[in-house]
């Protein structure tokens, strides 16, 4: 029983840097870029959730989709702003960039905010599940983070197989040069991807915080580092892979923590993925490329 | 002998311009403490610059000669010093005078990390680009990680290593406890200074510029531009590599024994070791030019004292900081902005003047 209670919590947990792997791996595959300030847009969704929810007490639905909205408009703001000036640029150039714009959301949210660690009260009002004469114990936010994210994942797995702007992003992400040949605007199309990636960065705001409530300017930064991590590991680019690594890397850091250590549960999950690139070396769903010489 | 050589090699001149402006910086410095001008604030900052550059050196070894992304450059610090304060704070009285305890300490830390360096090496390297970027973030993440939970305690009986807590470490009265878990080595004594710190800093310039102009660095240079044409003239790809990342870990190795030993207690967090801190050193090095080590050292020192001058301004400067990082980034990439850099250059008015020297010279013969 205690072994399913970590499995699942895990999931849910894996889910969450799912959503936040998704981001991360679909700006690359389309816009080659490691966009290292997609974990601040979750704290900048959070805090949006924080601030509807205390201030102004609206409910938690509309607070969620406010922050849907916010963190869309910052998404697609930073990138006009930050990234596309540099299409051209080298890959590093864009890296620092990005990290720029990762200090500038956490220095912005801390003079907003304020350093100290705002607790944060859970968007989902679910009644906990016991199950196996209270045995096995499932938290309310647990199934609706499981839940929320499989419908997210199957909706944008549907939208970039069977519209026609999926399959402009699919194409892009392809070979850019081809695609606009072929008469698709790339630039709306990039746009579209940090729209959708920070879209989903904010449900995973949401989720992260209504299951571990600590906010702070800080918040997303290790779940995002997490999260890219998961990408690599299912193979960064490829969108079932960002799914695979997100929910398999939750599950073995939950289990690392149940059953190893706590303290060293982060150096597990790095551990795994070290192995898991030395054997796969473009991750577990990535694709080959060969050399052209 | 053969007529001496007037010219020097253009390369040759950079490499005298780097060494020339670490003069310059020293005898200013020098001059400044001399006649009392120095801040308290400044003084502080004296050995940490010191520290950042060598990180900025090593560091420029990795992304600008061998053209590898490494987000773990701060864990080989953390190598380096965790081992150096180690090593001091056991043998604090037992070897005297100072400076030569200080100076094994230099040589520990760094050995320890070139350790760590050769051993990440080896698999880490196989891999490329953002993949190997990862994992190198994830080795260091590791490497902090590990070192947060660890207690080592020494007695009669040896040396006692534990994970979990003091008391499991099983000492006898006389022993002590060394590394504390997350409370991290506290009592080390502060040997760095500024003079040490800048003949560090010299010895890195010069190992590293000498590396880079060596066979070994050619050989480097040529797999960083076209791995397979490199590898089919015979170059050994594994061994140059591991060879630069190693010798690169070594002097993180030395520039964390100078952190260590510039603070009396040292622990392990994500803004010292962690992957926060390596990002920053890339920051150094991609805006001080990619390559370019007198580059890397001016970004150090600018950026490094950049958000303690603006300490007044407080809560503002990071914010300032993170603007003024995007800004020149956007501006460095702009071609209106690099065509005008390229107009008002000196080096290219100079240039322009000597080719147009040679050839009225040619015109004339």
């Amino acid at each position: 029983m205690e072994f399913i209670s970590y499995l699942v919590s895990g999931i849910s947990l894996g889910s969450i840097y799912a959503l936040i792997a998704l981001g991360y791996t679909m700006v690359y595959g389309i816009a080659k870029m490691l966009n290292f300030a997609h974990g601040d847009v979750i704290m900048v969704g959070a805090y949006i959730i924080f601030i509807c929810s205390t201030s102004l007490g609206v409910p938690a639905f509309v607070s969620v989709l406010a922050a849907i909205l916010v963190c869309t408009v910052v998404g697609v703001v930073i990138e006009r702003v930050a990234y596309k000036p540099l299409r051209n640029a080298s890959s590093l150039a864009v890296l620092i960039t990005a990290i720029g714009v990762s200090y500038l959301l956490q220095n912005a949210a801390l003079l907003i905010f304020g350093s100290d660690t705002k607790s944060f009260s859970s968007v989902i009002s679910l009644p906990a599940l016991s199950l196996f004469d209270g045995q096995l114990h499932i938290s309310g936010e647990t199934m609706a983070t499981i839940v929320v994210s499989v419908v997210l994942m199957i909706a944008l797995t549907l939208f970039i197989n069977k519209t026609k702007p999926g399959r402009a992003m699919r194409a892009v992400s392809e070979d850019r040069g081809a695609a606009q040949l072929m008469g698709i605007n790339v630039n709306a199309t990039i746009t579209l991807t940090f729209a959708i990636g920070s879209a989903l960065a904010a449900v995973a705001g949401a989720l992260l915080c209504s299951a571990y409530p600590s906010l702070s300017p800080t918040t997303g930064a290790m779940p995002g580092i997490k999260a890219f991590t998961a990408a690599v590991f299912g193979g960064i680019g490829s969108i079932p892979g960002a799914m695979l690594g997100g929910v398999l890397l939750g599950i073995v850091e939950n289990l690392s923590k149940g059953y190893i250590s706590t303290q060293l549960s982060d150096a597990i999950v790095f551990a795994v993925l070290i192995l898991v690139l030395l054997v796969k070396p473009t991750g577990l769903l990535g694709k080959k490329i060969s050399e052209k010489v | 002998m053969a007529t001496k050589k007037r010219t020097l090699k253009a390369s040759t001149k950079n490499d005298l311009i780097t060494y020339a402006m670490l003069a310059v910086m020293f005898v200013l410095v020098q001059i400044l403490t001399a006649t009392g001008n120095i801040s308290n604030l400044f003084e502080g900052l004296l050995v940490p610059l010191c520290t950042y550059s060598i990180m900025a050196v090593s560091l420029n070894l990795v992304v600008g000669i061998l053209g590898d992304l490494s987000l773990g450059h701060a864990g080989f610090m953390c190598v380096g010093a965790y081992a150096s304060a180690f090593f001091s704070v056991t043998f604090e009285d037992m070897i005297q005078p100072d400076w030569f305890r200080f100076l094994l300490a230099l040589i520990l830390g760094g050995v320890c990390a070139g350790l760590a360096g050769l051993l990440i090496g080896i698999p880490v390297l196989r891999l490329k680009g953002d993949y190997l970027a990862i994992v190198t973030l994830a080795f260091g993440e590791i490497i902090k990680n590990i070192v947060s939970i660890l207690y080592v305690g020494i007695d009669e009986n040896g040396l006692h290593v534990s994970m979990q807590n003091t008391s499991a470490l099983g000492l006898t009265e006389n022993g002590r406890v060394i590394i504390k878990g997350a409370l991290g080595i506290t009592g080390t004594p502060r040997d760095s200074t500024f003079l040490i710190g800048f003949l560090m800093l010299l010895i890195t310039v010069f190992v590293s510029l000498n590396l880079i102009h060596s066979r070994t660095g050619r050989a480097v240079m040529s797999i960083r531009d076209n791995r397979i044409a490199a590898e089919s003239v015979g170059i050994n790809i594994t061994k140059y590599k591991l060879v630069v990342f190693t010798v690169s870990a070594f002097f993180a190795g030395i520039a964390g024994v100078l952190y260590a030993h510039n603070l009396s207690s040292l622990t392990a967090t994500t803004k010292n070791f962690g992957y926060n801190m390596s990002i920053t050193i890339l920051v150094f090095v991609v805006l001080g030019g990619i390559g370019s080590t007198r580059g890397s050292i001016i970004a150090a020192i600018i950026l490094t004292a950049l958000p303690e001058l603006l300490r007044g301004m407080d809560s503002y400067r990071m914010l300032i900081y993170s603007i003024v990082l995007i800004l020149m980034m956007l501006a460095n990439n702009n071609e209106k902005i690099n065509l005008f850099k390229e107009k008002i250059s000196i080096m290219n008015l100079l240039q322009n003047k000597k080719r147009g020297n040679r050839l009225d010279k040619e015109a004339n013969s």
